[in-house]
């Protein structure tokens, strides 16, 4: 079997629970791995967690890597960048896939580092092909795309000459498989060969918080971008999220000037949703907001701009300052028949 | 003996402004026309580091690797306060992407010497990655506390911070030498300090002599030329292999410019009854109860 096309994801676990990214980024990996002929693989860490590994069978795993260690119970950069590289060095996959979160944008670029290899942050698809160097073709290489700076602009990303092609991809991106229960994988119990010198953070103090907004599972989502940002704008956007019974996003640079919490952001580098109805109130649509939100269901684009490009995407647009439209829509909603 | 930091920043396009006529016709965004601004968490690095100085005493030496502009975010650094400036700039280093630009940044820091704490902004607002504060310190192989929202205490040798993860936060605690980055949340940036702008300006007006190459620099950039040391891939001994372009694994294979399939689109009148109209449709389809 030629290792070098395997497809691997790194297994976060937080609170001894496999995160949701990983699952997802299981269904993706089975996708990549059905198209190059090989096997979808894993690498986790911690303690105690075989039985929760168990699950990962369900959604096309077939052999997990796991190093067992009561100091691996909870992450900490040195180690985790340390096994992970031992053991991406030790069974040479050709793609490993990180989740975007905290965990996976700290760890997955101290192991490229390491390994001296491509990685492509927040990636929105990926796909198998081939490219041309000079020469040189090489096939089955990863095609890492994501949204490029400005415009309307999608690049693909390749990483051919270093192996392997590495990616994170925020949560909600892919799609996640249903889950078989008659699919099975293969533990593999790795030695833990970290010096005690290697763990070099100490952790005080883990305080858990419970989310404010849960955006991802919102069914009507009521965005507010910079044409909404004004506090008397947010507060109607706010209202109409709450008489519709749905929860309030925004674009990045909402986020950026400190009006709204990161936890609201949708888009590449915020949060994906695919609500029933999503409601974009002075949002221009650029590709990294509408990366976020082009699956909703049913999308209302509110602008006072009619060139804007949010309007190609929407079903419904009214042309007017949103807080007049905001208005209008709070009455007719509070006055239904 | 005080403490020795470094901060890296980065000047970035103004990705918050893109106007109108930055955008070219085919839909890409003329970078030339973009104003360029101090990439703000990397501001908010340079803050951390000036309160642990003001604490604990030291020195805060800034590095930028970019083109001979660039010198403008660190005449910025120094009118914040930043004991010493140095400009990463060669040819050479162009195209490069995280990996060869996390290596440049490692040989400059490797020049400077001896360090106990590095601070880089979380991340760059023009690709969002994150990732060349965790490269450096995996190729300096020290150890890294990512996404701080605070910095609780600065102890002899050691840090204690605040890291914000997606499910609460954690307090961890390291010991030097390790490298820090920092979120907007952690601080207020200070703002330039007006006399620091006067000195560096009147020392700018001694020193610009016309001999120097203005093409090259910027002609006020000349103006604090005497405390920026501008370092190429030759004074920072690193492999021209591992830089630029020819260090850097990832290349895009092609742009594509998006065609937003049109969807099936209805106008809504922006008035009473059209809004209601549609109200009503949305209830009606239980899209909305
Ligand atoms: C690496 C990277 C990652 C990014 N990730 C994301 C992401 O995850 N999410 C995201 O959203 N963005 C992201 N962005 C930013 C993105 O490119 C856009 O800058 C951003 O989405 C624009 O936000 P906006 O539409 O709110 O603001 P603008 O583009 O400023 O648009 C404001 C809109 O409001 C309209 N308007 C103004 N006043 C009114 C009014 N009174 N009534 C009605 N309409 C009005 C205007 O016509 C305009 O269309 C990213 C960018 C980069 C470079």
């Amino acid at each position: 079997m030629d290792n070098q096309k395997n497809v691997m994801v790194f297994i976060e676990s937080r609170n001894s629970k496999v995160a949701e990214v990983s699952l997802e980024l299981l269904s993706a990996a089975s996708r990549l791995a059905q198209e190059l002929g090989s096997s979808v693989e894993a690498v986790a860490l911690g303690h105690n967690l075989e039985e929760e590994l168990k699950a990962l069978g369900h959604y096309g795993c077939q052999r997990v890597y796991y190093t067992d260690d009561e100091r691996l119970s909870h992450f900490t950069s040195v180690p985790y960048a340390k096994t992970i590289t031992r053991i991406i060095k030790q069974y040479k996959p050709g793609v490993v896939l990180f989740g975007a979160t905290t965990m996976g944008r700290d760890v997955a670029p101290r192991v490229a580092s390491a390994l001296k290899c491509g990685l492509t942050a927040d990636c929105t698809d990926l796909q198998i092909g081939e490219h041309k160097i000079k020469e040189i073709t090489y096939e089955n290489t990863l095609l890492q795309i994501r949204p490029a700076f400005g415009g309307n602009i999608v690049a693909t990303i390749v990483s051919p000459e270093s192996v392997p092609s590495m990616a994170t991809v925020r949560e909600g991106v892919m799609k996640m498989n249903l889950p078989d229960p008659d699919k099975t994988v293969e533990i593999i119990q790795e030695p833990c060969v970290i010096d005690e010198d290697d763990f070099l953070t100490e952790i005080l103090d883990i305080v858990r918080e419970e989310k404010q907004v849960n955006l991802k599972a919102a069914q009507i989502i009521v965005s507010a971008g910079m044409g909404a940002s004004d506090p008397e704008t947010i507060g109607l956007a706010k209202e109409l999220a709450k008489v519709l019974g749905g929860e309030l996003g925004c674009s990045r640079p909402v986020v950026d000037s400190g009006i709204l919490d990161k936890e609201h952001q949708v888009g590449q580098t915020g949060i994906t949703v695919r609500p029933n109805l999503y409601i974009a109130c002075g949002i221009s649509g650029q590709i990294q907001h509408r990366a976020g939100m082009s699956e909703a269901k049913r999308i209302i684009a509110i602008n006072k701009d009619p060139q804007a490009p949010i309007f190609a995407l929407a079903h419904y647009g009214i042309v007017g300052d949103v807080k007049d439209v905001l208005g209008k829509m709070i009455k007719a909603y509070k006055t239904k028949a | 003996m005080g403490l020795r930091i470094i901060v890296t920043v980065k000047q970035v396009p103004d990705t918050h402004n893109v106007s109108g006529d930055a955008m070219k016709d085919d839909g890409t965004v003329n970078r030339a026309v973009l104003p360029t601004i101090f990439n703000p968490e990397d501001l908010n690095a340079l803050e951390e580091a000036l309160k642990i100085k003001e604490i604990a005493g030291g020195t805060v030496t800034c590095i930028s690797m970019g083109p001979p502009n660039a010198v403008e975010v660190l005449k910025e650094c120094l009118y914040r306060g930043a004991d010493d400036v140095i400009l990463v700039s060669d040819r050479r280093f162009a195209g490069a992407d995280t990996l060869a630009t996390s290596y440049a940044l490692k040989c400059a820091i490797e020049k400077v010497g001896e360090y106990d704490l590095i601070l880089c902004g979380r991340q760059a607002i023009d690709g969002d990655t994150a990732q060349v504060g965790p490269q450096i310190a995996e190729k300096l192989d020290i150890n890294q506390l990512t996404c701080i929202s605070k910095v609780v205490a600065v102890e002899d040798r050691s840090i204690t911070v605040k890291r914000s993860v997606e499910d609460g936060y954690e307090i961890v605690k390291s010991r030097f030498p390790a490298l820090l980055t920092i979120t907007a949340t952690a601080n207020e940036p200070r703002p330039a300090n007006a006399k620091q702008v006067m000195t560096y300006k009147n020392i700018g007006k001694e020193m610009c002599s016309s001999s120097y190459d203005e093409s090259y620099i910027a002609s006020d950039a000349c103006a604090i030329l005497n405390h920026v040391k501008e370092w190429n891939v030759e004074a920072i001994a690193a492999d021209p292999e591992q830089c630029g372009l020819s260090g850097s694994p990832t290349k895009v294979k092609k742009i594509q410019s998006v065609v937003l399939a049109a969807c099936e689109s209805r106008q809504v009148a922006n008035s009473d009854a059209g809004v209601a109209d549609l109200i009503h449709e949305l209830i009606e389809e239980n899209i909305i109860g």
